[in-house]
């Protein structure tokens, strides 16, 4: 066998692999999505976005009330987690820098991203639902704004640090204090960037099912108070898949159906944002 | 001892025993650096890289203050004061002493925001004098019957010469009394190039101008005084068209003629 044969030959099989397991890993991808529409469009109708939850056997329960406190829950994550992100990825590129302190904070939040979500829920239920004695609203949006946290966090590091230390300097010379640069240069060049970090934070959060059965729990029926024990798409669905129930576990498909709509929705947005921004 | 010329104009700036550490190095990158700059003409600062030019520019409006651990030692006269004072207002320093990177740092925001954006930072507010101070600055820029249309449009969107020129037109804006070029054409193309040479000529009417350059004929077509540095040192500050005919130390000499660089 010639040389150049035996490389056509390596070529070939190498490529049939890679193709080959590109191929799979994207059918699961579509059966999963396949799948989910399947079942989820054809569990949607209008009364699941105007009606609460109903006991099984009865025809029009909807999900209102898991729509809105998902709503409520990363609503209050996201006011808690953005702010905290944000700044705390400002001060790490632009006032800590390369400082032991700034390095550890960045090992830290790595380690907690990484951190199993149940245990976060666990560490709540231990510091918030335990004290206050009932499961609440705040408690989940307490446990996805640490979930979330370290993702805004890094990513406003990182994409704070894409933005090149001449135009810093730029401002610098025209004599700009150092908190209008970053406001009016630093984080203009770098909104793109940090605006995509938030959506992946909050699409990251908003499918987190077992933080939230240690601390909003559920309810079947519409609560706005944050107080109380909460309903949430996830924790719904988990609750009405799992039952006997066929009219419930219709129910649960449209929660997937709706949930995952909105995360896919999410991470469009986000990479739009950073396509627009490469772009320019 | 460097061979220095006697200036006949008056001085902009005056360096004293000026010597520049970066945090970290134990040897300083610029030595007991004695050297005036005349007022409303251009000074051009040569050597091979690595020789301190561009530390020493950056020196005349604090920029290596950005960064912690730099050390500076000796003088720079601005005004008769001291601007190595650690109490120095850096942010009047600046205002005063503007400066012109090596790449156009047009800010990510509309044509005009970037040239009113040093005008916003001193409190101007009034639109009428923001609008004719950035008329005026992107007229001196040679840069307004290009972009009069579309002072709205994200700088970003120009080419590398229009944003050189935005650049400049942002920094006279604030009308500083000197200007600091750090190799301002080194990013563009030979027309652009150009452009910029004649602007920053025009400039020294109203400005005293420092520019580094890599470029030994740009320095011989713009400048009137050439300054030569070596391993952070000055050989020689002279009347640029002497210097690059009969220069006086035998250093100035192999580099101009290209015998090292």
């Amino acid at each position: 066998m010639t040389h150049t044969r035996k490389r056509i030959i390596t070529n070939a099989i190498v490529m049939t692999l890679s193709s080959l397991s590109a191929v799979i890993g994207m059918g699961f991808l579509f059966w999963i999505l396949g799948i989910l529409i399947l079942n989820g469009v054809d569990a949607l109708s209008w009364t699941i976005f105007t009606n609460e939850g109903a006991p099984p056997g009865y025809a029009d329960g909807g999900l209102k009330h898991a729509l809105i406190g998902q709503l409520y829950i990363v609503g209050v994550a996201t006011l808690f987690g953005v702010p905290f992100g944000v700044l705390a990825g400002t001060y790490l590129s632009e006032y800590g820098q390369k400082s032991k302190l700034a390095e550890t904070i960045r090992d830290i939040s790595d380690i907690m991203m990484s951190a199993p979500s149940i245990v976060i829920g666990a560490f709540v239920y231990a510091v918030v639902v335990m004290p206050m004695g009932h499961f609440s609203g705040w408690a989940g949006s307490i446990a996805l704004t640490i979930i979330m946290l370290p993702i805004i966090l890094r990513t406003t590091d990182d994409m704070l640090h894409l933005v090149p230390s001449t135009l810093r300097e730029a401002a610098f010379a025209l004599g700009a204090p150092k908190y209008k640069v970053i406001i009016q240069v630093v984080y203009r060049g770098a909104k793109a960037g940090i605006l995509t970090g938030i959506l992946l934070g909050i699409a990251r959060v908003a499918g987190e099912t077992a933080p939230l059965l240690f601390t909003s729990f559920n309810d079947n029926f519409l609560n706005t108070d944050m107080n109380e024990p909460m309903a949430s798409l996830t924790v719904t669905m988990f609750n009405y898949a799992t039952s006997p129930y066929d009219d419930w576990q219709k129910l649960g498909w449209a929660a997937a159906f709706i949930l995952s709509m909105f995360i896919l929705g999410l991470n469009i947005l986000g990479r739009l944002f950073l396509l627009k921004k490469r772009g320019k | 001892m460097a061979t220095i010329v006697t200036i006949k104009e008056e001085k902009a700036l005056e360096v004293k025993n000026f010597e520049f550490t970066y945090a970290g190095n134990d040897e300083p990158s610029i030595k007991k650096l004695t050297m005036p700059i005349a007022k409303n003409s251009i000074t051009a600062l040569i050597g091979p890289s690595g020789c301190g030019k561009t530390t020493l520019l950056r020196s005349f409006n604090r920029m290596h203050d950005l960064y912690p651990g730099n050390k500076y030692n000796g003088e720079i006269l601005f005004k008769e004061k001291n601007i190595l004072n650690k109490n120095e207002d850096l942010i009047h320093l600046r205002t005063q002493i503007g400066m012109i990177f090596q790449k156009p740092t047009a800010f990510p925001m509309s044509i005009f925001d970037n040239v009113a954006y040093g005008l916003r930072l001193q409190g101007i507010k009034n639109k009428t004098e923001l609008q004719d101070r950035v008329e005026k600055s992107l007229q001196d820029a040679a840069i307004w019957k290009e972009v009069k249309d579309r002072l709205k449009h994200d700088a970003n969107g120009l080419s590398g010469g229009q944003q050189q020129r935005l650049c400049i037109a942002r920094a006279i804006a604030v009308e500083p009394e000197v200007l600091l070029f750090d190799e301002p054409t080194s990013a563009l193309d030979p027309i652009s190039t150009s452009g910029i040479e004649e602007l920053v000529v025009e400039l020294k009417e109203r400005v005293s101008i420092i520019i580094v350059t890599h470029n030994m004929q740009q320095a011989a077509r713009v400048s009137d005084y050439t300054g030569f540095m070596y391993l952070g040192e000055l050989i020689e500050l002279g009347i640029t068209e002497e210097m690059f005919v009969t220069p006086k130390e035998r250093l100035t000499e192999e580099y101009i003629t290209g015998k090292f660089g």
